[in-house]
């Protein structure tokens, strides 16, 4: 036990030296000039952000990541023998994710898999969609609108937000559902005869999750727009470009930075979106995340459940660089 | 040949606010036509209204002999240099300089060799693969002339292109977009708020103030002859005195001021018994003497420029005069403090209406 007390004290500490170390060196390759750190803050001040940020860092960020990590290595035991014999690193987690047995890889696991490429693939889609929505709004509300409208429209975007999650998921239920809103108006109206099945063809999935997201779209477009030269456009189309092409070859290689850390938000959220799929998820529709919670909480199977998980955030890291590389951006750039 | 821009009666207002107002201009092919005006006096206004981003609330602008009305700025033959340039910075030097050409269609091979000869024309022939933020001030300024040229529009505007220049350069850029002007051969219609830009550079000058187009003419004539007391104070140092006119014959006329009675030209027929304002030019000013009009007053600061010597006095009323001696006065030259007798021959002072106000 008291190894391990020693392990908690001392790996933030040894964080903290890494991090004034590495300060150190770029400093001796002369990438920052100014005065140092300590001379700057003082050695107490120095001293005791370097520490807090070091045991942040690795009490917040590293360490469940790491333990993340670990468990999803090891085989499901009871709490008796963890620690034992038997406590190996093994890889029958993921094996279990790809043949759905952690002994036979006879068969491919097609439920996870299917679940695991949908969500990936209509998360892209969410992306595209929720981009192709924004972009003109955040244009407009960038480039043309005038002050009081902007106002208006950020209150208007904003407000709704207010409102939780759940509860946000189940008014599109509602508004959705055989009997709700949109169906009693469409019949009403005389264009249908029958109810259209919104959630069981998953389409207030689609509505629920490009909505949740609007806002972490919006807003880095709407600043990376903001901060284009309303003469740049001008000059386009004073040189005669019609407006698309302005579009695709002013506004848009401007607002890149914008569009790539939007879609790497939206993409992320609604990968890893949790509550919308389990609200508004057609009976026929298993997202993944449902399975990864119900690797924990159903099957009660940790190590599985931090396999599960870890599949799902290495796609979502692929999918982040392959966004910066198609972007050709570095990741300082969108976090701007 | 029709006009290259015409303004019949435009008026251009922002709500309640008259930004131009009733301008009637005729501007010829080839002309290099400069509009000399005060800061936000409509300038840039007027500008926006011939490049189609600002529609006017009336009148007509024809480019061409063509009514513009209608025609989005993306279609007209004229090409917009911006204060600020608006270079794009996210593309090449030869990308700007092809971007208009890109737009249109035109083949690549074509296109290249275009934007070779315009870098060649900028004298900037190895900067064409660079970016727009590695160039210098003088080189983005023939950067943004070389692609709006690239279009080859038949009307190029520029809006106060040097003004962000250091003076040097500004003095160099004006020599060379003066040759530019001369090669091309097309229209320019210049913006600037720089009266010794105007008079070295322009065929004619417009002079604003306050959304009016006050006078239109060559350098000569808006400096030698103003039309009225704001080009006269505006363009080039004058001084003007107050009075009333006791006696008009002949194209001259005597006014009775504070400091006595002076004789001028009076170009407008001013009758007698009219409140008016006389100019003189600090150069016209001499010392000494026995001129037909002439004044008294204490010497207050005296500046030796070499050929030229300024000097400010103070007269009687108060108000303060200042005159430019040539080379010729180094020998007597006033020091401050001394009472100084000057005057000015009837043809170097110049009566104008007063105006409402003031
Ligand atoms: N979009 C607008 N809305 C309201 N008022 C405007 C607008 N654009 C210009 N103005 C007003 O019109 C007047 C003329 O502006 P303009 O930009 O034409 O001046 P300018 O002569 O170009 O001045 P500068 O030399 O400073 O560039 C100014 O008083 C300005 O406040
Ligand atoms: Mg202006």
């Amino acid at each position: 036990m008291s190894g391990g007390l020693t392990l908690v004290v001392a790996l933030p500490l040894l964080a903290a030296l890494i991090l004034i170390l590495l300060s150190r060196l770029e400093r001796r390759k002369g990438a920052i000039a100014g005065p140092g750190f300590f001379q700057r803050n003082g050695v107490a001040v120095g001293l005791y952000l370097a520490v807090a940020v070091g045991f942040w860092a690795f009490f917040i960020i590293v360490l469940p990541q790491l333990a993340m990590v670990d468990l999803s290595f090891r085989p499901k035991l009871p709490p008796s023998q963890m620690g034992g014999p038997k406590d190996i690193f093994t890889l029958e987690n993921y094996r279990y994710f790809l043949f759905g047995s952690t002994t036979s890889t006879a068969n491919w696991n097609w439920l996870h898999i299917k679940a695991f490429f949908l969500s990936i693939g209509v998360s892209i889609l969410i992306t595209l969609l929720n981009l192709a929505i924004c972009y003109p709004l955040a244009f407009h509300m960038a480039q043309s609108a005038p002050v009081a409208r902007l106002r208006v429209l950020l209150l208007l975007l904003i407000i709704p937000y207010w409102v939780n999650e759940i509860l946000r998921a189940f008014a599109f239920r509602v508004l959705l559902s055989s009997g709700g809103v949109v169906n009693k108006l469409l019949m009403g109206g005389g264009l249908l005869d029958a109810p259209i099945d919104f959630l069981g063809n998953d389409v207030g999935l689609y509505m629920g999750l490009s909505y949740a997201y609007l806002l972490m779209m919006i807003f880095p477009l709407y600043n990376a727009i903001e901060s284009l030269d309303r003469n740049q456009i001008e000059a386009a189309r004073d040189l005669g470009a019609p407006w698309w092409h302005i579009h695709a070859f002013v506004v848009m290689p401007h607002a890149k930075p914008g569009i790539a850390s939007g879609c790497t938000l939206v993409f992320m959220l609604s990968a890893g979106a949790l509550a919308a799929p389990l609200v508004l998820g057609g009976p026929r529709t298993l997202w993944f995340t449902p399975i990864v919670y119900d690797r924990f909480y159903q099957a009660f199977n940790w190590p599985q459940g931090a396999a599960y998980a870890l599949i799902l955030l290495f796609a979502c890291i692929v999918f982040v660089l392959a966004v910066l590389r198609m972007f050709r951006l570095s990741l300082g750039e969108i976090a701007r | 040949m029709a006009a290259a821009v015409e303004l019949e009666g435009v008026n251009v207002t922002f709500g309640d606010f008259v930004a131009v107002r009733d301008a009637n201009l005729t501007i010829e092919p080839g002309e290099f036509f400069s509009f000399l005006g005060p800061s936000g006096c409509g300038k840039t206004t007027l500008l926006r209204t011939i490049s189609a981003f600002i529609e006017p609330t009336r009148g007509t602008v024809r480019i061409g002999g063509r009514d513009m009305k209608g025609i989005g700025p993306n279609k007209r033959p004229t090409a917009l240099i911006f204060q600020n340039l608006a270079l794009f910075p996210m593309m090449t030097v030869a990308e700007n300089i092809g971007y208009g050409l890109r737009v249109r269609g035109v083949p690549r091979h074509e296109r290249d060799e275009k934007v070779k000869n315009l870098l060649i024309q900028i004298a900037l022939p190895e900067h064409g693969h660079k970016l727009v933020s590695e160039l210098s001030g003088g080189q983005r300024q023939r950067v943004a002339i070389a692609r709006a040229l690239a279009v080859e529009p038949s009307v190029l505007l520029l809006d106060e292109p040097l003004s962000a220049l250091d003076l040097k350069l500004r003095q160099h850029m004006r020599a060379e977009l003066r040759a530019i002007q001369k090669r091309v051969g097309i229209t320019f219609i210049y913006i600037t708020h720089d009266q010794g830009e105007a008079l070295t550079m322009s065929d004619r000058i417009a002079v604003m103030n306050a959304g009016v187009i006050e006078q239109v003419g060559n350098g000569r004539s808006v400096y030698a002859e103003p039309r009225t007391p704001f080009v006269a104070s505006f363009v080039g140092e004058n001084n003007a005195i107050r009075g009333r006119i006791t006696q008009a014959a002949n194209g001259t006329a005597t006014l009775d001021t504070p400091i006595g009675p002076l004789t001028g030209r009076n170009p407008v027929g001013l009758p007698a018994g009219d409140e008016a304002l006389i100019f003189v030019r600090p150069e016209a000013l001499k010392l000494g003497g026995d001129p037909p009009s002439g004044f008294e007053g204490e010497a207050l600061d005296v500046t030796y420029e070499g050929s030229i010597t300024h000097v400010t006095m103070r007269v009687r009323t108060g108000q303060k005069i200042t005159l430019s001696l040539g080379g010729g006065a180094a020998g007597i030259l006033p020091q401050p403090g001394d009472m100084l007798k000057v005057g000015f021959e009837p043809q170097d002072g110049l009566l104008l209406a007063r105006p409402e106000r003031s």
